[in-house]
């Protein structure tokens, strides 16, 4: 069982380009910010909004096909679906709304029950099967959302934002659970969240999704160490630039160089961590080869380490300690010059 | 509740509104003042009166029956269809609210009386509607269904459509989806659909009396007989008359959750 979907969707002005396939027991996480097009992805897996082109296809079954117009209706899919705000039918017990999958795939009411009871078990919320989805808090919702999705037997599963409207403390309880459950789950899973701790912690395999296109696949490691937008550097804590590459000098996109020893000619992105970059008030006589002067714009304090945005050709981000901070004065508006080792900076092809 | 202090209004808001009371208080009162009295049972149990209200249930609870068979596929399709001319829909199962009930008597004589349009066909077939007890819930329907469409349309708009998509991924049908979903979830505005819509059929006059008539047993509801007795028993048609308030009354406070929320 694996899954291969190339989909495109327009909604408005909004289109949404992704290709997502995956293996059987193997967990695809999707991330992005909101308005990437998460929801719109699962939807578009689920059948749920039309296909301006593309397929998607499970196993050996074709889905859907734009090209040949075969469209299977999403109660005909083999999919199960956990809602972001779960949807749980709010007249139905958490039992019934477990049950109700099974029913609908043909089994009698007893053994509909008796499934439900089942998988209630597994998701470790057996006991509360007789209350009403309002009288459940956000961690049983989830849980009552994952056992319906699951009381189906799907062989692609679809989790949106399965963590994100749970406190801290629940989210991390759930988060382990739901890790079993995945990892005792024999078919494909999809997973969308806004959230890289999320996304790192259940998903194999990363997809990242912005504007309605796939900036970025493949593993945790890759894509931490190599990021591809700003967004997957802000996430990573990394500065990110982009420029184009020419014998060990590097011509930034929004003005500025940066020399390094290992740039390759053409476009390239460039990764400085703010650990590299240092401060100075006066022009610094060292073996950085990277110095120009710019200006502070803001400082970030949280904990130990204070996070100074300096405005500049280029502006970057610097990590500096709050001692640092006193000494040097630092506050907005001030002058500096910022300095960063060339051996520092990592250089990839764009 | 955030406390306010509100102006005063003007003297001439209250002597309005005195007179708006008084307007629907005063005759209600006197309903109430000039009532039998002791003769009153013995006016509900005349035969007449017994025959009339037993009717207009039979005929109301048809209506109503009718009403909520065919006006509940009506209401989903006003609810949930995607297609043109959806407003034109909606306008036209609306009109009998505001179209006077006689015209919508003479428009039923000329579809299903004996040379309509529609009745000419029926004729040979046996079936009969004008001045029979059918012709009478035929009527009531007529004036009383778009009541019921037009609560629970505005019920079924009410259910969240991403429940209906969940019930789909699970593997409900559309029609699956609709009678353990969508419509239990519309119960209160069903119900209170069927109630206005019973109200408002067992209070037909205009549209009874033009295609059914005023046969005693047969389609002499409750209203006609209330019209039919002021002119011989007085008595009698002040009786019916609050048979009638008391009905209106009792649904008013069936339903104060849905009209007046606290």
């Amino acid at each position: 069982m694996s899954l291969r979907a190339a989909v495109r969707v327009r909604l408005g002005a909004f289109e949404l380009r992704a290709t997502v396939d995956g293996a059987a027991g193997e967990t695809i996480a999707v991330l992005g910010p909101n308005g990437a097009g998460k929801t719109t992805l699962l939807r578009a897996l689920a059948g749920l909004v039309p296909l301006a082109d593309g397929h998607v296809v499970l196993g050996s079954t074709v889905l859907e096909d734009a090209t040949t117009d075969v469209h299977v209706p999403p109660e005909r899919r083999p999919i199960g679906v956990v809602f972001q705000d779960y949807l749980l039918f709010p007249h139905l017990s958490a039992l019934e709304n477990v049950a109700f999958g099974p029913r609908c795939k043909g089994l009698a009411a007893a053994d509909a029950r008796a499934r439900a009871r089942e998988w209630l078990a597994r998701t470790r919320i057996a006991e509360r099967a007789a209350a009403r989805p309002a009288e459940l808090s956000g961690g049983q919702a989830q849980r009552v959302a994952l056992a319906r999705a699951l009381a189906v037997t799907p062989e692609l599963l679809l989790l949106d934002e399965p963590l994100a409207a749970l406190d801290v403390g629940t989210r991390a309880e759930i988060r382990r659970d739901l890790h079993a459950v995945l990892r005792a789950f024999g078919g494909v899973c999809v997973l969308v969240t806004h959230e890289p701790l999320d996304a790192l912690t259940l998903g194999h395999r990363l997809v990242v999704l912005e504007q309605g296109r796939i900036v970025q696949s493949g593993s945790a490691a890759e894509i931490t160490a190599r990021p591809r937008s700003r967004w997957v550097a802000d996430l990573v804590g990394v500065n990110l630039l982009a420029g184009d590459a020419e014998r060990g000098r590097v011509r930034l996109e929004g003005g500025g160089t940066l020399d390094t020893p290992d740039a390759d000619a053409g476009p390239v992105f460039v990764v400085v961590h703010p650990r590299a970059v240092v401060l100075h008030r006066e022009r610094p006589q060292g073996t950085a080869r990277n110095v120009w002067p710019a200006r502070i714009d803001f400082l970030d304090v949280g904990g130990a380490r204070v996070r100074v945005r300096v405005a500049g050709t280029p502006s970057v981000v610097a990590e500096v300690t709050p001692a640092a901070v006193a000494e040097l004065a630092l506050g907005p508006g001030v002058a500096v010059w910022v300095a960063v080792k060339a051996t520092e900076i990592a250089v990839y092809p764009r | 509740m955030e406390a306010r202090r509100r102006a005063p209004l003007p003297p001439l808001a209250t002597v309005g509104a005195t007179l708006a009371v008084a307007l629907v208080a005063v005759p209600l009162a006197a309903l109430v003042i000039r009532a039998p009295g002791a003769g009153l049972w013995a006016e509900l149990a005349s035969a007449e009166s017994v025959a009339a209200i037993r009717l207009s249930l039979v005929c109301s609870l048809g209506a109503t029956l009718l009403s909520v068979v065919l006006g509940t596929p009506l209401a989903w399709v006003q609810a949930r269809g995607d297609f043109r001319g959806r407003g034109v829909l909606r306008a036209l199962t609306t009109l009998p609210i505001v179209l006077p009930p006689v015209v919508g008597g003479v428009a039923l004589l000329l579809a299903f009386g004996r040379h309509g349009i529609v009745g000419r066909w029926l004729e040979p077939l046996g079936v009969r509607l004008p001045f029979t007890t059918a012709g009478a819930v035929l009527a009531e329907a007529f004036v009383a269904m778009p009541f019921f469409v037009l609560t629970l349309e505005g019920g079924l708009r009410a259910v969240d459509p991403r429940l209906e998509e969940a019930a789909r991924t699970l593997g409900a049908s559309t029609w699956t989806t609709f009678r353990r979903i969508t419509l239990p979830l519309a119960r209160p505005s069903f119900v209170a659909g069927a109630v206005l819509c019973w109200a408002r059929a067992l209070g037909e006059f205009g549209a009874t009396i033009t295609f059914a008539g005023n046969l005693p047993g047969r389609t002499q509801t409750l209203p006609l007989a209330v019209y039919v007795a002021l002119e011989t028993r007085p008595e009698a048609g002040i009786a019916l008359s609050l048979v009638l308030l008391v009905l209106s009354v009792a649904v008013l406070a069936g339903m104060r959750d849905r009209w007046w929320p606290r």
